[in-house]
């Protein structure tokens, strides 16, 4: 089937208002994306288009796919991608990574913190009871000092702009946070379908972060170990991220193991493998805290290895990320982050986070409930964009719905005003619409802070939809972070 | 290499040969049918009793005829040993070890598994069932082809290897015994149509029709044994499985002399010899079923040490 279509163009694409990251408002393209805003335009008829579907082809065959819980059909689908890429000026990435460096130096000294001397809880800084009446409070991370005080290794943090384009924090994942595949995969599609828009910016390269994220891992082996073996520890083929886990292991050269592949023997872990049993000194675990050791968290975890704590904590094996981050990973933790900075580095926040409103607090819950119409609410555990009112788009009766939940378990919830989220041109049914975007950057913490430039920007395909994850019809775009003049390596 | 994962290899190859050996089964028996002459017993009670699954084929049918049995040993998702379970199950093991096949091995699997599913899911028996089989034979044939083809002969292949050789040497002296025993040549049948009609079509069943006529010319019940058992040079035959099952685990092993290999070696080795150093006559006059069954549980055997040694 050939259909002719117009050229796709920017001619016509309006802003409407939004803060987009390509176009200014006057409709004339930001100076970084000029150079190719210029070339799509001069693209022949269908040639975008064409482009996309190839894209779209490359990803199937490579099964770039994801699970969607709760998705009847329990298959796997293609993360949607859309082919204008994103671009960030070096300045503004400078701004951003000074931000997210501060931000990450100043959350892993909170949670070495509230797991020892607790020193910003005696101070009242954070509330005791929200840190240690939480879930995600382990015992027994208690007391536990990992290598050099760093217990998130691998953080994605997830950014948003406004209207002005100012850049707020919309959120820390400290956990297992996923989507780096993406990022890789994007740019390696983009390069293969669509190499010209290459000549028009000089990119940052992002294929480096296999290598990187390898030799921080590797770091995390004590010096006793000449060469540590390094593992990255998944929940299995039935897990949503999955393909990320599998990508992630088969890029950096290392085993790819499920609990059940792994044993301890006298103190040290080992796999199980057709040679016998191999030590392991390094496990990059995708898999949840509470489930890593049925011996000491969730006893019917399958997913863990049992005595898995006891040899962390002797010294015997390093975990990426430490157990125990989720304290920090937490909606209402959140909140407090940018007193964390001030508190342990001194230092006022260079990013700042998103007004929000912590239901437990009474002042902040009678503004939440008298406002349900304006405000977003989110529970403070979930993740994928799941459980959230979106008070604008919201009915009488689920605001009413989420009125009694807040009164039964205020801790629970934060609300936020809703945000003129920044959109770009995305490709929808054959011409150039706006649509929100975030960004989530990653993070390595291992001797030194390093972040990928660029990351995964989310855009939500759904026309007025703020809601971008993955799990909910969003789709990803690429990333450029712009050189900056006279300094390093591009993407050609 | 994962034991795990080296076991979801051996086990996907041996479902994949188990699924088509179970088709070349019903295939021959389904040809037999056609030419047989009037009043002669049909064969389809002794294939199901040949697979020892006799009971389980009882429980929920009621008749051993050419649709029952097709439908058992085909279509049958209840039944373990049916060519859609065996499929299920190798691509359930492909899929978790995804990886460590090739983009194209893993496709052909799923395609395979999906022709079969479908034709599962439509509750009849095919139209032109012997069409069905040949179509399975020939998605096997090319999986072969890929595996050899597509995928470093490395560990993870060699595992695949014996874990294909293995269920093809036990499928073939089982198959070989069955068509033996239904048979038994009686004075007045030897050397007649029917008789070599018989034969002819147990060749088939292994593909192995026109080699055997390169090899042996006529037909007669010793050569055919030879050919099935003692041949070291066509793929189907026995000894050739336990040959190469050998190179294999000397592959995976890689020279080490870690005595933890030794078991596995030693009881294939053991195996080899016993074929090599008996004649298809000595076979006959000591009984043939005899053989097969000690055959039989020497690659239990084998498969018990490969199992402790190297998937723990």
């Amino acid at each position: 089937m050939s259909v002719i279509h117009d050229p796709i163009s920017f001619e016509n694409y309006d802003s409407e208002g939004f803060f987009d990251e390509l176009i200014e408002a006057s409709g004339k393209p930001r100076p970084d994306a000029a150079p190719l805003v210029d070339v799509i335009n001069r693209l022949p008829g269908g040639d975008l288009l064409r482009r996309q579907a190839a894209i779209e082809r490359s990803l199937h065959r490579m099964g770039i796919t994801f699970a969607v819980y709760g998705d009847s059909s329990g298959t796997e689908k293609i993360f949607p991608f859309d082919i204008v890429p994103r671009v960030v000026g070096w300045m503004m990435w400078r701004h951003i990574e000074a931000g997210l460096k501060q931000r990450i130096r100043a959350l892993n000294l909170f949670i070495d913190d509230v797991y020892n001397e607790k020193a910003i809880l005696n101070d009242g800084i954070v509330p005791r009871d929200l840190i240690e009446g939480a879930s995600t409070y382990l015992e027994p991370c208690v007391g536990l000092k990992p290598p050099g005080g760093v217990w998130c290794h691998i953080t994605g943090t997830d950014l948003i702009r406004d209207a002005d384009g100012a850049v707020f924090v919309l959120e820390d994942n400290l956990r297992c946070p996923s989507g780096v595949s993406y990022v890789l995969q994007n740019r390696a599609v983009m390069k293969r379908n669509f190499p010209q828009v290459f000549a028009t910016c000089k990119v940052r390269p992002v294929s480096d972060y296999p290598a990187r994220l390898y030799n921080m891992l590797r770091s995390l082996a004590t010096d006793r170990v000449a060469k540590p073996t390094v593992v990255v520890l998944t929940p299995g083929i039935y897990n949503s991220a999955y393909y990320e886990h599998s990508f992630l292991a088969h890029q950096m050269g290392v085993e790819l193991v499920e609990g059940r592949d792994l044993v301890i023997k006298d103190g040290f872990v080992y796999m199980r493998t057709v040679e016998g049993p191999q030590r392991v000194d390094v496990i990059y675990r995708r898999v949840d805290d509470t489930f890593i050791d049925p011996a000491v968290f969730r006893e019917d975890s399958v997913l863990g290895v049992k005595g898995l704590m006891d040899a962390y904590k002797n010294g015997n094996v390093a975990l990426a990320n430490a157990p125990g981050t989720g304290v920090a990973d937490d909606k209402v933790v959140y909140c407090y982050v940018p007193d964390m900075i001030r508190y342990y580095l001194n230092e006022e926040p260079i990013l700042p986070n998103v007004p929000t409103y912590i239901c437990n607090r009474e002042e902040d819950r009678k503004y939440v409930l008298a406002h349900l119409d304006e405000l977003v609410v989110k529970p403070a555990g979930e993740s994928g964009g799941y459980g959230m009112l979106i008070g604008p788009h919201s009915t009488a009766e689920q605001r009413a719905e989420f009125a009694v939940k807040i009164k039964q378990d205020p801790r629970n919830f934060i609300a936020q005003p809703t945000l003129s989220l920044s959109r770009m041109p995305t490709v929808i049914d054959g011409c150039l619409k706006g649509r929100h975007v975030d960004l989530r950057p990653y993070i390595l913490h291992g001797k030194d802070i390093w972040v990928l430039p660029g990351g995964l920007t989310r855009v939500a395909l759904r026309e007025g939809s703020l809601v971008v994850n993955s799990s909910q019809g969003g789709g990803s775009k690429d990333t450029w972070v712009a050189a900056e003049p006279g300094h390093g390596e591009v993407d050609t | 290499m994962l034991s795990r994962v080296a076991e979801s290899i051996y086990w996907m190859a041996r479902y994949i040969e188990r699924a088509e050996n179970t088709a070349r089964f019903v295939e021959v028996t389904l040809n037999l049918v056609l030419d047989q002459p009037m009043g002669v017993d049909q064969p389809w009670r002794p294939l199901i009793n040949a697979t020892g699954d006799d009971e389980v084929f009882d429980k929920s049918y009621e008749v051993a005829d050419a649709e029952s049995v097709t439908r058992f040993m085909a279509f049958d998702r209840e039944y373990s040993n049916s060519v859609i379970t065996a499929l299920r199950n190798a691509r359930e093991n492909a899929r978790s070890v995804r990886e460590s096949l090739s983009s194209e091995a893993f496709e052909q699997i799923n395609s395979l598994y999906h022709y079969v599913n479908s034709a599962a899911q439509a509750g009849t028996s095919p139209d032109s069932p012997t069409e069905f089989f040949d179509t399975i034979r020939q998605h096997c044939h090319l999986l072969t082809g890929i595996f050899d083809a597509t995928m470093s002969h490395d560990i993870a292949w060699h595992f695949a290897n014996m874990g294909r050789l293995l269920e093809r040497a036990d499928k073939t002296s089982r198959i070989l015994d069955v068509k033996y025993f239904t048979l038994l040549p009686t004075v007045d049948s030897v050397g007649t149509a029917h008789d070599d009609l018989q034969w002819s079509s147990l060749l088939f069943s292994i593909s192995g029709f026109e080699a055997y006529r390169r090899t042996h010319h006529m037909i007669r019940s010793e050569s055919v044994v030879d050919f099935f058992l003692l041949h070291n040079e066509f793929p189907r035959s026995v000894l050739f499985c336990i040959e190469n099952t050998e190179t294999s685990l000397a592959a995976i092993s890689g020279g080490s002399t870690d005595p933890r290999h030794a078991r596995a070696a030693k009881l294939v080795a053991g195996v080899k010899d016993k074929l090599r150093g008996t004649g298809a006559s000595q076979i006959l006059r000591d009984g043939l079923h005899e053989f097969v069954d000690s055959l039989q549980q020497d690659m239990n055997e084998i498969g018990e040490a490969i199992k402790d040694t190297y998937f723990r």
